[in-house]
């Protein structure tokens, strides 16, 4: 690379509660083409972890294979990460929580390592609502390869090559909200104001949190007739609810009523707070949801903001009643049950 | 805001935080930037050009260059952008070929140059090549007024005066040298078609206390002293000096004394060390040579006892402030005497211009002061101009150049058919793209994280040895090469197209000074709120654009941009562009 970029920052750069700057979250300078969607992506999340405060060394990215899953690379860099093979990142990231609940899970996958190759491992984690962000960067096209249509791509549009794609397209936020995810939302990179306090409440939410973001391929699938570019989808987005994160911190001076106002309480005491565009629907009911979805696309619109959440559900840690303690800091005691009762358990497959 | 406007030169010239602090408005980076491409000579030339001094610049200038300086506002310490230029004047080549021919044919207008200073110098160095005849009247027998006469060749060695003002003498000026002028009614008698007054503040201001006619020999102007020195009519002083007054010359007076044997040296001060009205550097200097500089005291009055001269004595007084304003008040407690051998008065210096009569059609303020038009120069007899310390009172040599560029300037519009001299030019500018090629551009965008370098100098014993031996040796190539590479190249400027843009926001995510911002427009107290890093106390200006397809607008604060080029890198539209803003201030041609 003949680029670098400076460590120098802006002297009033702010702080957060652990004294870091923003910059303190970044990764190593992208290699993905200049203008790309996943970027911005990346620099969403870096600003949400920065706003948390979160430690770095407090979460886990996963990811797959695409621009997308490389895009781990560029954010968080003092985070632990693991770069599985195509569509397999649900089922590394099982493991992961399995062994260490304790962390904080951000998966980052494209459409095509969702959508194609990893639908029935997405299918499955959505389904045991693994305690999770899950990210896909969409850009209705398999970047990496060259731009071949991904399975997200609407009938009807063309590939910059001009062919029309014949099959109806797969939208993950729906599939999502029925396979029993807890927390949807749909973003746009273009669109950091709604990215970020979307971002925050997926990381603090407990449960498996999906957030689908339209992040424009500049080089594929950027041309006039495509349903991923640029300018068609800001001329399309609806933002429907728009959500503010009010996290723990902040006293919270205004009294709330669970179920009556328009705030959400999560599991960790923060709040997300909503304000109804002119197209409100209850983001606490799926069915609405579903509704408000479905209508837009029926006229050619795209929903986005907070679709759905629900805290209430239990998630998979909770049904299998895992243990709070990383497993590599388990003790002997903690470990082994006694000879008394191994021998119950040995006598009992006798 | 409204979209900032970008075709008049004034948004880009304030980036350039150094060349539009020069009052000559020398192009920094340009220069700097051929220095580290070793091309000495071509960096001499650019500097030529705007401040016609750079060797003696590159020493002595007073660079207001350097606290505008934006690595200072990144990093800790501005870009030694002075001791460079010195770097591209000791390591020059020949340039005789390069200089402006002097037509032979003459235009027949002739200029009378009143003091042979920088101010005056500069005029001619910008006529001279135009066919204008021009006549340097000087009371010294030699040229370079104050920077020869008074700045101590410690700092400023007398080669370095001799080669700079003879390329302008050079250039055909009729030299009157060694005598004093006595009348301008007499010079304008001449028929000279314009006269040039460039005849500094030459008077230094005396410090009228008790026992100053008692002390006879033993009170001195510090100037006068200087000056004496310099032409080698003072060649010793007593051991124990004091020096009243805490600028420049006062500085310049301590290790002065301090080379022609004194032992004891004091600066003694009225204000607080911090107020000192002296640049910090030149009172480091003074310390770094163990003169001690006493603050808080006021000169109550001369001692002499039985004739004989004992020293002064001081008031010991505390700074207060009062809305704003500095009172010195007596702390009460006895009054201090220093006992000394010879004191140097350096309290400031004065414009006298007895030898102008009153009734040339010259107006006179209430300070005695000649009436001069900011702009052009042109005093209220429109064939006399002023400039320099003359004009406005002391300033310094840089001030002297950019008067006298912009006087001959007023003067060849004055003299020239059909051209009104009130119609000042702001400037040109060229404005070119640095892009060659995938990640590549024509000046050095990565950012070095080098400190300032500092310059060596020879060991204090043999600078006290010998007054003319100069004590700062000077970067030499490694140190100027990593000196240089500090620069940020503030002249190449991030130019944005906003018909381009996609709002992809790749260049407010990458910016690692986070300049870039896409936001709703508002008035500016409200838009500098609202930035990544609110700006509200800072006096940089925004760059605004027109309004984005998503109704926003992008808003570039200037202040720390560190011209890196990688907004435009990640640009997929080459909606920025890294180009080279090349400012010309206006000149006479
Ligand atoms: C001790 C000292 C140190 C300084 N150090 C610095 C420094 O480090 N850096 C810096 O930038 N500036 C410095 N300065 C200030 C700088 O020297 C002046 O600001 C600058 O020289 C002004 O230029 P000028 O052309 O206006 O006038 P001057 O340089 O003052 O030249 C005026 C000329 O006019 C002549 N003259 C005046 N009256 C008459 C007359 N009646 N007849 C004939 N000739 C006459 C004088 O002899 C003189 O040669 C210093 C000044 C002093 C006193
Ligand atoms: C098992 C396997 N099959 C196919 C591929 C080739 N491949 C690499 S990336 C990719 C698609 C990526 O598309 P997407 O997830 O949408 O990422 P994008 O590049 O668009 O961000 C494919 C098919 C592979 N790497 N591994
Ligand atoms: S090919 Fe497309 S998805 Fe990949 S980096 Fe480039 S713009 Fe992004
Ligand atoms: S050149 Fe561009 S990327 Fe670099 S600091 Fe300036 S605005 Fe930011
Ligand atoms: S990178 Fe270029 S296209 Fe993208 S927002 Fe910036 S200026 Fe606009
Ligand atoms: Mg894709």
């Amino acid at each position: 690379m003949s680029f670098l970029k400076s460590k120098f920052h802006h002297p009033r750069l702010a702080r957060n509660e652990l004294g870091l700057t923003h910059r303190d979250y970044e990764g190593s300078l992208s290699t993905l083409c200049a203008g790309c969607g996943h970027d911005a992506v990346g620099a969403a999340l870096v600003q949400a972890v920065f706003e948390l405060s979160i430690p770095a060394h407090k979460i886990a990215k996963l990811s797959g294979i695409g621009c997308s899953s490389k895009a781990p690379t560029y954010f968080l860099d003092q985070s632990h990460g693991f770069n599985t093979v195509h569509g397999r990142m649900p089922s590394v990231a099982s493991g992961a929580s399995m062994a260490n609940r304790s962390l904080k899970y951000i998966g980052m996958s494209g459409d095509g390592d969702t959508a194609s190759i990893g639908l029935g491992q997405f299918a499955h984690v959505v389904r045991r609502r693994l305690d999770m962000t899950y990210i896909v960067a969409n850009n209705g096209v398999y970047g990496l390869t060259k731009g071949q249509m991904a399975a997200t791509a609407e009938r009807g549009s063309t590939t910059k090559k001009d062919n029309k794609v014949l099959w109806p397209d797969i939208d993950l936020v729906t599939m999502a909200l029925e396979l029993g995810a807890t927390f949807v939302a749909r973003s746009f990179s273009g669109d950091k104001e709604q990215m970020v306090p979307l971002l925050k409440a997926a990381i603090c939410h407990e449960g498996f949190a999906f957030i689908d973001i339209i992040s424009p391929c500049v080089t594929f699938n950027n041309h006039a007739t495509s349903t991923r570019s640029y300018d068609y989808v800001r001329d399309h987005i609806q933002e429907g609810l728009i959500a503010d994160f009010v996290p723990v911190t902040s006293e919270i001076t205004t009294s709330y009523d669970e179920g009556e106002s328009n705030d959400i309480c999560l599991h960790d005491g923060s709040v997300i707070r909503l304000h109804k565009g002119s197209n409100g629907f209850d983001a606490r009911d799926r069915l609405s949801s579903l509704d408000a979805i479905h209508k837009h696309r029926e006229n050619g619109e795209i929903l986005t903001g907070l679709l759905y959440c629900d805290p209430t559900y239990r998630d998979m840690h909770d049904i299998l009643n895992t243990t709070e303690t990383p497993l590599n800091s388990l003790n002997e005691n903690e470990l082994c049950p006694g000879a008394r009762t191994l021998n119950g358990i040995n006598n009992a497959f006798r | 805001m409204k979209p900032t406007n970008t075709i008049d030169p004034t948004h880009f010239h304030k980036v350039v935080d150094c060349q539009y602090a020069c009052p000559a408005h020398t192009p920094v980076p340009e220069y700097i930037r051929l220095i580290m491409a070793r091309r000495y000579t071509d960096s001499y030339m650019v500097n030529w050009e705007a401040n016609v001094f750079p060797g003696i610049l590159g020493r002595v200038c007073d660079r207001p260059c350097e606290p505008a300086c934006r690595r200072q506002r990144v990093e800790e310490k501005p870009v030694a952008i002075c001791r460079l230029k010195r770097v591209a004047a000791d390591n020059k080549g020949d340039i005789q070929d390069r200089l402006p021919k002097i037509p032979t044919k003459k235009n027949g207008k002739r200029i009378a140059l009143l003091g042979a200073g920088p101010a005056s110098l500069t005029v001619a160095r910008d006529l001279m090549p135009l066919g204008y005849e021009t006549t340097l009247f000087e009371r010294d027998e030699m040229a370079g007024g104050m920077m020869r006469s008074q700045i101590p060749s410690f700092r400023l060695p007398e080669e370095v005066i001799n080669s700079e003002v003879d390329i302008v003498l050079n250039m055909g000026v009729e030299p009157r040298f060694g005598k004093e002028i006595t009348s301008l009614k007499a010079i304008l008698d001449e028929d000279f078609d314009a006269v040039f007054v460039g005849t500094g503040a030459p008077n230094g201001r005396p410090l009228d206390l008790p026992g100053l006619k008692e002390a006879g020999d033993h009170v001195k102007i510090g100037i006068n002293w200087l000056a004496s020195v310099t032409f080698e009519h003072i060649d010793e002083a007593p051991k124990r000096v004091v020096v009243l007054g805490g600028g420049n010359t006062a500085m310049d007076c301590t290790r002065t004394a301090l080379r022609l044997g004194a032992t004891d040296v004091k600066a003694i001060v009225r204000s607080s060390y911090d107020e000192m009205k002296s640049s910090p550097w030149e009172r480091e200097d003074a310390v770094a040579e163990e003169i001690s500089i006493i603050p808080n005291h006021t000169p109550l009055s001369y001692v002499v006892e039985n004739d004989k001269f004992i020293g002064v004595e001081f008031d010991r007084v505390e700074t207060h402030w009062d809305k704003g304003k500095r009172r010195l008040v007596s702390t009460g407690e006895k009054p201090v005497l220093v006992e000394c051998d010879l004191v140097l008065v350096a309290v400031g210096q004065d414009v006298s211009l007895p030898w102008i009569e009153r009734d040339v059609g010259i107006q006179f303020d209430d300070w005695d002061m000649a009436v001069v038009n900011r702009d052009t120069f042109q005093s209220t007899n429109e064939k006399v101009f002023f400039g320099g310390d003359v004009a406005f009172g002391p300033e310094n040599i840089i001030m002297a150049v950019a008067h006298g560029h912009q006087a001959a300037a007023s003067i060849h519009r004055y003299l020239t058919d059909g051209r009104d001299v009130n119609d000042v030019p702001i400037g040109d500018y060229t404005l070119t793209s640095q892009k060659m090629g995938i990640h590549e551009w024509s000046y050095q965008t990565a950012i070095s994280d080098e400190k300032r370098n500092v310059v060596p100098i020879i060991n204090l014993e043999e600078a006290l040895e010998d007054i003319t031996a100069e004590v700062e040796l000077g970067f030499d190539e490694k140190l100027a090469l990593s000196e240089a590479a500090r620069c940020l190249s503030c002249d190449v400027q991030t130019v944005f197209a906003e018909d381009l843009c996609i709002e992809c926001v790749a260049c407010e995510d990458i910016c690692p000074m986070d300049c870039i911002n896409f936001v709703l427009n508002g008035d500016e107290d409200d838009l500098r709120s609202r930035l990544i890093v609110p700006a509200d106390e800072s006096e940089r200006d925004l760059y605004v654009s027109g309004q984005l397809k998503s109704h926003k607008v992008m808003v570039k604060d200037e202040d720390v941009c560190l011209h890196c080029g990688l907004c435009a890198e990640r640009c997929p539209t080459g909606a920025w562009d890294m180009q080279k803003f090349l400012f010309h201030a206006d000149r006479a041609t």
